[in-house]
């Protein structure tokens, strides 16, 4: 294959290089990706495509690369979660409910990749709001993720929310995609796909212009092929926002010159409730295999406790859902995107009610009502409140563990390798919750966490571990993800067949 | 604590979402479900715990009052199902 077709395996990193040598152009890297995209229609990953804005932009970034002129991701092609508002070109959190939704205006963090020069190649499938850890809420229909067992022709999920950007990352549709993660929605995917995700501290990435989920949970983050890449992209998405009241006003180092590579007298943190009945036993022998991994580099590797880790779901499953059910309010069939035909004497009321019932699918309106009921007088003390305090204690527990010197927490990202996508159709919900044990907790204490992925399991799946880091040094976290990334050695592709 | 079909209605009411009276065991059931789950909330000691407001300990910025933004009616209701001389258009509400 020449090389003109080969382009899009990039990551962020090795074109920029390229491009910034003049061996390669911004047009001939987004050509490769719109073909590869044109190719695998059957991972259903991109779901609105742009490829005129992609070869405006890219053609741009050429000039401004010849004139020397170029901002830190100039010309790198990139997918956008459909989570985000883009302005012009649909933007529907995978909802029928915003079905022909074109945003006036663009979120703040797509706008700062822009800025930074990157190219978008289009809209990414995922979840409908977000919510799903299999990809098989969206009114797009199923991702699949290009991974498979063996010779196993069983199509697998690329885990979820964010299961599109995970999917695309991973099959070289892009270089990287956005993510966003409220209970692990950055980490499970990149770990069921292979690629690596960073959920930044939460205040970190302006939410301004990103269909809103849970709003005390939700940061968007980087999902990319590399720890440097997810460095890169990260300095590019973070920074204040006036336009988001949470938004960390906080400097933003240069997260790639913070690599060195050195975690010598770092001490890391091996939480013991993360240990779970049942869990595979190749997930215990990686996680393992991570803690031989840290402590050969030199960092010191102790035992820790977070108490409360077993309540984190049941927490998660009462804020998430209460956020969410005021958050999704706004979608009444007035201001944008669906609304029901009414039938002769259907006032208002009848109006929004089938609304909501057309355009939101199961889960949502399974979250949406669970939310309602946990918010409605009478139960708001009982659930809402008790979670809120349990909440308190999750991140009590990790500011007790930072604050005897702990500088990182190794855990699993996921409990599993990927699973068949229908494989969960017939499980109640609570068993699809279960994937977030996890990644939930450092939402709920609004750290930063990456998932890196660090091997194969029997059948030839992606496994991750996650790192947790303190709070605003996402820098001093990605490090010691490069260090776990050097030294996993992790270079498997999936086979292509699509 | 144990969810029926009543108050499931009056949930999905709240809710503004409409569910047909033939879906509401089905809707009590799965509510049973998650509730039993987030029971497990009861066994902490919650005594004396401050529930959590802001993840991050910083106080919300404040800005001065004044207007920003504005003249753009026609961006504004760009996407309304129905909109009507610079409104928002929706069924009757009051005889």
């Amino acid at each position: 294959m020449t090389r003109e077709f080969t382009l899009n395996r990039y990551g962020l990193s090795g074109a920029r290089d390229l491009l910034r040598k003049g061996d390669v152009s911004s047009v001939d890297l987004t050509n490769a990706c719109l073909r590869a995209i044109e190719d695998a229609g059957a991972l259903n990953a991109f779901v609105h495509r742009t490829p005129e804005i992609a070869l405006e932009r890219a053609a741009a970034a050429d000039e401004r690369l010849a004139a020397g002129d170029a901002p830190k991701m100039c010309g790198l092609p990139i997918g956008i979660k459909d989570l985000f508002c883009t302005r012009g070109v649909p933007s529907q959190a995978a909802s029928n409910i915003l079905e022909g939704f074109t945003p006036e205006y663009e979120s703040t963090v797509s706008q700062k990749l822009q800025d930074a020069g990157a190219v978008m190649l289009g809209k990414l499938n995922m979840d409908e709001f977000a919510m799903g850890s299999s990809n098989e809420t969206a009114c797009y229909g199923n991702v699949v993720n290009p991974w498979r067992r063996g010779n196993d022709k069983a199509e697998l999920t690329p885990g979820g929310s964010s299961g599109g950007s995970a999917s695309a990352v991973a099959a070289d549709l892009c270089l990287a995609a956005t993510g966003t993660d409220t209970g692990g929605s950055i980490r499970q995917p990149a770990a069921f796909t292979g690629i690596t995700g960073i959920k930044p501290t939460y205040g970190r990435c302006s939410r301004w212009g990103i269909v809103a989920f849970a709003s005390s949970l939700d940061q968007a983050g980087p999902m990319t092929k590399s720890v440097r890449d997810a460095a890169i992209m990260l300095e590019a998405m973070c920074g204040h926002d006036p336009k988001d009241s949470t938004s960390a006003d906080l400097a933003v180092p240069d997260f790639e010159a913070m690599l060195t590579g050195d975690i010598r007298g770092k001490t890391i943190g091996i939480p013991r409730e993360y240990r779970m009945d049942g869990m595979p036993d190749e997930i215990e022998a990686l996680w393992a295999e991570g803690r031989r991994m840290m402590e050969d580099a030199g960092a010191k590797v102790v035992d820790i406790s977070l108490p409360h880790t077993k309540y984190a779901l049941p927490a998660y499953y009462v804020i998430a859902p209460a956020e969410a059910s005021s958050n999704l309010a706004r979608y009444d069939g007035v201001r944008y995107g669906h609304r029901a035909k009414l039938a002769q004497g259907d006032g208002i009321t009848e109006m929004y009610e089938k609304t909501r019932a057309e355009g939101f699918g199961p889960e949502v309106k399974r979250r949406v009502m669970i939310g309602t009921y946990v918010l409605s007088a009478g139960f708001y003390d009982a659930y809402y409140n008790r979670a809120r305090k349990v909440r308190t204690l999750i991140k009590r527990d990790f500011e007790n563990v930072f604050a005897e010197g702990v500088d990182y927490i190794l855990t699993p990202a996921t409990p599993s390798a990927a699973f068949g996508l229908g494989e969960m159709t017939d499980a109640d919900p609570v068993q699809m919750y279960l994937n977030d044990v996890f990644t939930v907790t450092v939402n709920l204490a609004g750290l930063p966490g990456i998932s890196v992925p660090a091997g194969l399991d029997r059948q030839g799946l992606p496994l991750g571990l996650q790192l947790i880091g303190r709070p605003w040094e996402e820098g001093d976290l990605l490090n010691a993800a490069q260090v776990l990334e050097n030294a996993a050695g992790f270079m498997a592709k999936p086979a292509k067949w699509w | 604590m144990s969810i029926d079909e009543s108050t499931a209605a009056k949930v999905a009411k709240l809710a503004r979402i409409k569910v047909e009276d033939e879906d509401l065991p089905a809707l009590a059931n799965e509510f049973n479900t998650i509730l039993g789950f987030i029971e497990q909330l009861g066994e902490v000691d919650v005594d004396g715990v401050e529930p959590m407001v802001s993840v991050t300990p910083m106080r919300l910025k404040r800005r001065v009052d004044e207007v920003t933004d504005g003249d753009m009616p026609d961006r504004v209701l760009s996407n309304a199902p129905d909109s009507r001389e610079g409104f928002f258009a929706v069924p009757k509400v009051v005889e």
